[in-house]
């Protein structure tokens, strides 16, 4: 184990996957200049050649209906965008076409294709590149969304997801790019299902996505001051959902607040709360609540911007409530911001 | 079989296992929406004769013809029609969703266009591996009014992709005629810009159609680069279901009567016999396709319907983790 930022987990499962099976490769619009995704394409086209990471013409729909095609036929592609709002432009090859054509072909065809999106926050991106929209894509069968928070999870989910034989959408947030972990050498693959435990509680269940588990994280340590003991639950997988783990938490808290990157209605907090309530409605103190983002469209200007993403202020004040606690003095409080990048670890 | 022999048995079994659908579907035993490739049976028989085994396919929902060139098979085709077990997707995907990849037909879509992307994406795949043979896209006129055509063209261009784009042209986008949706005369004019290899034809002759086939894939091999061919046909029935409709006012019996007397399996039964392949020999085959046709619907109609169970199969690889 050694560590590495989230980024470089990125790049080195692209590596390890791109070395031992020459049917993978990545494409997509600029994977192959000189920013390279943030970095996390880095060095494959000096690594790999042109022929197997290559930039694209601007054409969304049509770069996910190819990856289909090269799927079909022996290869393993990945298929890179730099922001999830552009995916809504490949919503027919997606849905009409990657997630239908096993069950079209009775199941003789098999799809192992990869698609990341990233989900940009911060510097005034505003409403158009700043969506990460899960729930939409967990709305459809047929494909695989994963939501990796961890280093540690962005490389070994990523090398999971290119051996699976199903399509898989990995959303990355690029504010846990930064992040620093502990990550495993050439043999690590992790699950890619199955929430699991980032920190263990007995009063208070946070469900949470992505990014929103640092927020999760720090409301914990605010909570902690105040006595109160929360267990903080990674969703990592957001199709298929483990309710499961989230269940047993709750069967020992009795209160659950899901934190989602996401907007609210129609998200996951509302389809992991209904779950819940047929599987431990007698152990649930209190309805379970949602945070995630404000219902209107994001704004460029840091202020309305601070208010529209949902934070660690909102999930401690969101657990008062629930807990009918007085409100801690928060004023002193550092919260994460585009420049006071969370680096980790958790 | 030379191949003038090989295009009528592809041909006459198209019309055949058409011909049993019509008579058949009002019986209401076929529930899958028809859209049906009368008409189109010499474009289907030339290409897939053409591009040989080596190579794929993918078309549209208008996939009767190319199914049945490619394929030669009738029992999993009518199974799937009939919503059987034993069909291309046991009876899951129906009419507008064929597919039988052991035949290198790697399906059909109902989205119009939307098969065109996969199409560059297997033939990127056939280069990767350094395989011979092409993928055939086959498509409508009005798939080219989509972004996924041109966006496909592009890049199957910009990468020297082994696509063969076939515009299979019936002047009709479902109901609505190309001069009311073209911004420009020709496609095959603009599409010739590109670094293509292009060609269109007016001819429903079958053997001339595979001519005009295979010295595009020569073109395309000697230059390293896609092809695109746009041949001209007249649906003969509305766009879904087995009936006519001369009557409904879009186009007239009298549009489409130099293509019906024209008709590309009659005309070229009547080349074969001029070029000398005898009366027998044709009713011959003509009686074995026809057999063929019945047996398969009789065993598709004996066929079990899906198990319940079926519903959730091969979505993912694993079963459906939503459903608990």
């Amino acid at each position: 184990m050694r560590t590495l930022t989230y980024r470089d987990g990125i790049n080195e499962a692209l590596h390890e996957e791109m070395a031992t099976d020459p049917s993978v490769f990545v494409y997509g619009i600029d994977v192959g200049d000189h920013k390279r995704i943030f970095g996390t394409t880095k060095n494959l086209v000096e690594d790999f050649g042109e022929e197997r990471c290559f930039s694209t013409p601007l054409a969304e729909d049509t770069l996910v209906g190819f990856g289909l095609g090269a799927a079909l036929t022996g290869q393993r592609p990945v298929n890179v965008h730099m922001r999830v709002d552009f995916l809504l432009l490949a919503m027919n090859q997606l849905f009409n076409m990657v997630t239908t054509w096993r069950y079209g072909s009775g199941g003789s065809l098999k799809v192992p294709f990869v698609i990341r999106a990233i989900i940009g926050r911060g510097w005034g991106q505003s409403y158009q590149h700043s969506k990460s929209l899960q729930s939409m894509f967990a709305h459809f069968p047929g494909l695989r969304v994963v939501m990796p928070a961890t280093p540690a999870d962005a490389k070994g989910m990523l090398k999971a997801a290119i051996r699976s034989d199903d399509p898989v959408l990995m959303i990355e947030h690029r504010w846990l790019y930064d992040a620093e972990g502990q990550v495993g050498g050439a043999d690590l693959v992790a699950p890619l299902e199955g929430a699991a435990v980032l920190r263990p509680g007995t009063d208070l269940t946070i469900a949470a996505t992505s990014w929103m588990n640092v927020e999760a994280m720090h409301a914990a340590t605010i909570l902690a001051r105040s006595g109160v003991s929360c267990e903080v639950v990674d969703i990592r997988s957001v199709a298929p959902l483990d309710d499961t783990t989230v269940a047993m938490s709750v069967a020992k808290t009795g209160y659950c607040i899901v934190a989602d990157t996401d907007w609210v209605p129609y998200g996951l907090g509302a389809e992991l709360a209904a779950r819940l309530h047929n599987t431990c409605f007698g152990m649930l103190k209190a309805p379970v609540k949602r945070v995630g983002c404000a219902f209107t469209h994001c704004p460029s200007a840091r202020p309305l911007e601070n208010n529209f993403y949902p934070s660690a202020r909102h999930i401690v004040r969101e657990a008062e409530a629930l807990l009918e606690l007085p409100p801690t003095d928060l004023d002193g409080e550092d919260f994460y911001s585009y420049e006071k990048k969370f680096r980790g670890p958790f | 079989m030379t191949t003038a022999q090989e295009l009528y048995r592809r041909m006459y079994l198209i019309r055949a296992a058409e011909d049993a659908i019509v008579e058949r579907y009002p019986q209401n035993d076929m529930k899958s929406p028809m859209h049906m490739s009368a008409g189109a049976e010499a474009i289907a028989a030339a290409v897939c004769l053409a591009i040989g085994t080596d190579s794929l396919c993918l078309s549209s929902y208008r996939s009767h013809g190319t199914y049945l060139a490619r394929t030669l098979e009738t029992d999993r085709f009518f199974a799937e029609m009939y919503g059987k077990r034993g069909g291309t997707a046991d009876g899951r995907a129906g009419s507008m969703h064929l597919s039988a990849p052991e035949h290198g037909y790697l399906g059909a879509s109902a989205i119009v266009a939307s098969v065109i992307p996969v199409a560059a994406g297997a033939a990127f795949s056939l280069k990767r591996q350094g395989k011979s043979g092409v993928v055939a896209v086959f498509f409508g006129d009005g798939a080219i009014d989509e972004g996924n055509f041109w966006e496909s063209l592009n890049f199957a261009c910009a990468r020297r992709l082994p696509v063969l784009f076939v515009c299979e042209d019936n002047g009709f986008a479902v109901h609505t005629p190309a001069h009311v949706r073209h911004g420009y005369t020709s496609i095959t004019d603009i599409v010739s810009r590109f670094r293509i290899s292009a060609a269109e034809t007016e001819t429903t002759n079958a053997s001339e159609l595979h001519g005009v086939t295979e010295r595009l894939l020569e073109d395309m091999r000697a230059h390293d680069r896609p092809g695109f061919v746009r041949m001209q046909y007249c649906r003969y029935l509305e766009h879904v279901g087995v009936n006519e409709d001369f009557s409904a006012g879009y186009r007239s019996r009298d549009d489409a009567q130099p293509f019906l007397a024209a008709d590309p399996v009659a005309t070229h039964r009547q080349r074969l016999l001029e070029a000398g392949v005898s009366e027998d020999w044709i009713a011959q085959l003509e009686r074995g396709i026809r057999a063929q046709v019945v047996r398969s619907i009789e065993l598709a109609m004996a066929a079990p319907c899906p198990d319940e169970s079926d519903l959730f199969k091969d979505v993912m690889t694993h079963a459906n983790a939503y459903v608990s």
